[in-house]
């Protein structure tokens, strides 16, 4: 370049961008952005779009049943909706909101500056994100030349061979399978992360032994993610083959075998159930502890509890496949592997239940969500054992009442958990409370909606209502529970409205955090609210589970009983 | 649809229709026993610790008169010899559960099949049921006709069960807990009723639009019953003069290669077998009872029961639809 530029200009620093509307740099700012933190809001803020999305689509489904013979929406409708319903769920609102957490937490807490790959972080993120807007985008495209277009109406399993061409022409599996297979590029990019950061960046002295639960749990989620979407990714990869180029592997009019989708199916779905929830144990073990102002009860068994439920639920998955008509030695196998499950989750309870025990419980609103979670996942758990029950299943398998249960673990479990982490952190993320008043009041709405809703729902699957239809004979007395099954989803909706309205709210007039307004013991407290972008200014360092503790309390620090 | 307060009773469970609390077969009495049990331990279970989270979240609630709440309580950090005890007490727990379920499985999968026993082939499609008796010879729809069974000299039926496109599954839960119906693959159970009657089921696997319009309607009729509704269904259709026009139209349009009719040229089978559709109590796997009527609204457009069923609208005009409706009427 021979022209020659005068010194001010290339001084001054601010005057390319000094016309640009404030929005577009805070814009520009945040796509461009390698910041975990920033990326983990991303990850939340998206899954709350969908949140809302996926949960109008629960509201239809449910007006829809709450009377028999209804015609509020038409079977397609319907049936798209509940496929989308449980896509989105799954996909791009618990996995995005998970790992947003996760990203967000994990730098902080082993004291790192940010993952150990800030642009494959971005990367991950961007192309989750997409895939979610691949997945509706099939309302306009997805049924291609043939018409108008919708979404996907194959069930968020998506069982061959209802998938086949022959079944399910145009576009809209594509987009499914598509989207899906983002989602998986993104959570092995995801999954990569956190393992590498986790082993690679932690501060001076915190050994793996005072790791944080919270990380030790994000650890072995991300390491199951990698076994676990692999099948899914292949089958994703093998139904286009069989769409577009003429294999035959779940095209059963051809010889192709049904049977083969649900196994590379469950391979997947089981352990993501696991993938899932593992992270709501995760934020039980940091919160529970700071409101009951006492130490986790046994670390090493949580640790090894975690480490043992990430290997037996590889191992677990077709108890979703009792009334495949597999045998009695397959189905006996399972009945054992999945029963093996609830011993290690039975310890995490007990041990919750420890650190409870001699503490002085603080009632905030995050938490009442914790105290809500132990009661619910508890019977989630129990609800679990019967469906482990081969002939019980047999039963129950494809019923309202395994609707009820998985609606329990996901709602009552890892929604409830979300919740409490959310009051528990969002001042450290924005500086900002939340109120607790309008947390309370958040809390008991969301908390009757949910029973109303969920503990109800089993009963229609008792009385022979199977799932994924989309409307039922009046003389089979399901309609007063459906009833009340659709009027809690209406206060669940009330509850949820309320806690945005909080978020926004507090963003701009909560007040004033300051950097540990719980009295906490992880190192994200010891920075301020919210931390500068570069975390720590100097790289802390740690002697034992609970730095922050080992600070307030010199006189009887940490080290001395680990 | 008024709600009354007796929907809310016990008795709706216990009585329901399709209550799995109501078994009245071997494999369905075995599940409800079992299920007992199993929710006699999760109760028990759920009583003791709720009841333990219950007490120590009143007992350990920070309280403000408190005279040193200031202070933090005793740190606690673990200990061995508890998780020890809810390790193994956890897994006692389960290796019963799992002794108890595993020889209902067995019990259930391997009974032995004695030669009294009534064999139907069932067909799962899109959106109906085929039964199929291969040894009496006949062919049915939507509703399966099958033996009492005396505990003295047990008829139990074997269903053998495969699918025509899409999975199925076959679930009556007074009977028996379902099994899905699968293309390319073969799948067997077993059911015996204890008291003639009908039991109420529908379809428990996803298999497309209308999933939610295949519904099962199970007979279970007395010998006698029996040996007449089978003496019957063997003869091919009713030929009836008076309906000859409607005969016609059914031949004449694309009903045939749909549809059989025995003893006429309709051999089509892709749709229901309609020989002896009148004497069944409902059209369209349960959709609608089966009057001219709804027989007339169904043959003239599909979707108005059933929108998404793979019949298509036949675009008859006024005349032959009333001559094809009145054909099939009598095809008792
Ligand atoms: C393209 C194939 C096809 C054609 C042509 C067709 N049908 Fe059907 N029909 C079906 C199918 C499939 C069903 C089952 C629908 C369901 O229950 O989901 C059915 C069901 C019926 C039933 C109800 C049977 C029962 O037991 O529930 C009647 C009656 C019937 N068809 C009459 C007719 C008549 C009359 C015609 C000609 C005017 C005709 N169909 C033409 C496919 C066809
Ligand atoms: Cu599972
Ligand atoms: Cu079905």
């Amino acid at each position: 370049m021979a022209t020659q530029t005068p010194v001010p200009a290339v001084l001054d620093q601010t005057t390319s961008t000094a016309c640009r509307p404030m929005w577009l740099e805070v814009l520009h700012d945040w796509v461009t952005t390698v910041d975990h933190k920033k990326i983990g809001l991303m990850y939340i803020g998206y899954a709350l779009l969908f949140l809302v999305v996926a949960g109008f689509e629960a509201l239809l489904i449910r007006i829809q049943l709450a009377i028999p013979n209804n015609t509020f929406v038409s079977p397609q409708v319907f049936n798209r909706l509940f496929t989308m319903h449980g896509s989105t769920m799954i996909f791009f609102v618990a996995m995005p909101v998970l790992f947003g957490f996760g990203n967000y937490l994990i730098p902080l807490m082993i004291g790192a500056r940010d993952m150990a790959f800030p642009r494959l972080n971005a990367f991950s993120f961007w192309v989750s994100a997409f895939g979610g807007l691949l997945l509706y985008f099939s309302y306009f495209g997805g049924s291609g030349l043939y018409g108008a277009g919708s979404a996907p109406d194959v069930g968020w399993w998506a069982y061959a061979p209802l998938t086949a061409k022959a079944f399910s022409p145009g576009h809209s599996t594509d987009y499914w399978t598509l989207a899906i297979l983002l989602s998986g590029v993104g959570t092995i990019g995801t999954a990569l992360n956190i393992v590498t950061t986790v082993i690679c960046m932690r501060c001076p002295g915190m050994k793996l032994s005072r790791m944080p639960l919270l990380v030790w749990i994000y650890l072995v989620m991300s390491l199951m993610a990698f076994v676990t979407i692999s099948p899914l990714t292949a089958a994703q990869i093998m139904l286009m083959l069989d769409r577009y180029l003429g294999s035959h592997l779940f095209d059963t009019q051809a010889g192709g075998s049904a049977v083969l989708w649900m196994h590379f199916f469950w391979i997947f779905g089981h352990p993501e159930v696991y993938i899932l929830i593992l992270p709501a144990f995760a934020f039980a073990n940091e919160i529970i502890p700071v409101f009951s102002r006492k130490a986790i009860f046994g670390y090493p068994a949580m640790v090894a509890a975690t480490v043992g439920i990430g290997f037996v639920s590889l191992s677990v998955w077709a108890h979703h496949m009792f009334t495949v008509g597999m045998g009695a030695g397959a189905n006996t196998f399972f009945v054992f592997s999945s029963m093996t499950i609830a011993v290690p989750t039975g310890i995490k309870i007990f041990n919750w239940l420890a650190t409870i025990w001699g503490g002085k419980i603080r009632f905030t609103t995050s938490m009442m969500f914790a105290i809500g979670f132990l009661f619910q996942f508890l019977i989630a758990g129990l609800t679990g054992i019967m469906l482990a029950v081969a002939p019980f299943d047999w039963q129950l398998g494809n019923s309202y009442f395994v609707v009820a249960h998985f609606h329990y673990v996901i709602v009552g479990g890892i929604l409830f958990m979300l919740f409490s982490a959310f009051y528990y952190w969002y001042p450290k993320m924005t500086g900002r409370m939340l109120s607790e008043k309008l947390g309370k009041w958040h809390f008991w709405l969301f908390l009757i909606g949910f029973h109303l809703t969920f503990d109800i729902m089993h009963i229609p699957g008792i009385l022979g209502m199977p799932r994924r239809i989309y409307t039922y004979e009046a003389d089979r007395g399901w309609m007063i529970w459906n009833l009340l099954v659709s009027s809690g989803a209406m206060i669940q909706t009330v509850g949820v409205l309320l806690f945005v309205y909080n978020l926004v709210r507090s963003y701009f007039k909560g007040a004033v955090a300051g950097a540990d307004p719980w009295d906490g013991w992880t190192l994200e407290w010891s920075t301020t609210s919210p931390p500068p972008s570069y975390n720590f200014a100097v790289i802390p360092s740690v002697g034992s589970r609970r730095p922050l503790w080992d600070l307030k309390h010199p006189e009887d620090p940490d080290n001395n009983y680990e | 649809m008024a709600i009354g307060i007796h929907d809310f009773a016990l008795p709706n469970v216990v009585h329901g229709k399709t209550s799995i609390f109501s078994p009245d077969a071997t494999p369905a009495h075995s599940i409800f026993s079992l299920s007992m049990l199993v929710l006699a331990i999760t109760l028990s279970i759920f009583l003791v610790v709720g009841g333990l989270l219950l007490y120590a979240i009143i007992r350990y609630r920070e309280r403000l008169s408190d005279p040193d709440a200031a202070y933090e309580p005793a740190q606690i950090y673990g200990s061995n010899q508890i998780e020890l005890s809810w390790t193994v007490i956890p897994i006692l727990i389960v290796v019963m559960l799992f002794l108890a379920t595993a020889r209902v499985i067995y019990s259930t999968e391997h009974a032995p099949k004695p030669p009294s026993a009534l064999d139907v082939t069932v067909i799962g499609h899109q959106f109906w049921w085929e039964f199929r008796y291969p040894k009496l010879g006949i062919t049915t729809a939507n509703e399966l006709h099958i033996l009492v069974s005396d505990p003295r000299h047990p008829t139990p039926t074997y269903l053998t069960m495969s699918s025509a496109d899409t999975n199925h599954s076959f679930w009556v839960p007074r009977l028996a807990g379902k099994m899905d119906v699968i293309p390319n693959r073969i799948n067997v159970m077993w059911v015996d009723p204890t008291t003639a009657g009908l039991y109420l089921g529908q379809c428990a696997q996803y298999c497309g639009t209308q999933h939610a319009k295949m519904l099962l309607r199970v007979y279970a009729d007395t010998p006698a019953e029996f040996v007449t509704w089978v003496a019957h269904q063997r003869q091919p259709a009713a030929q009836d003069s008076s309906v000859a026009e409607g005969r016609t139209v059914f031949e004449h349009n694309a009903c045939i290669s749909c549809h059989t009719i025995a003893g006429t040229v309709a051999t089509g089978r892709f749709g229901p077998n309609l020989t002896h559709v009148a004497s069944r109590s409902t059209i369209a796997s349960g959709s609608a009872p089966n009057t001219a009527a709804n027989i007339r609204t169904f043959v003239d457009n599909p979707a108005h029961f059933k929108p998404g069923a793979l019949m298509p609208p036949m675009h008859l005009n006024d005349h032959d639809l009333a001559a094809v409706t009145a054909y099939l009427t009598t095809l008792k």
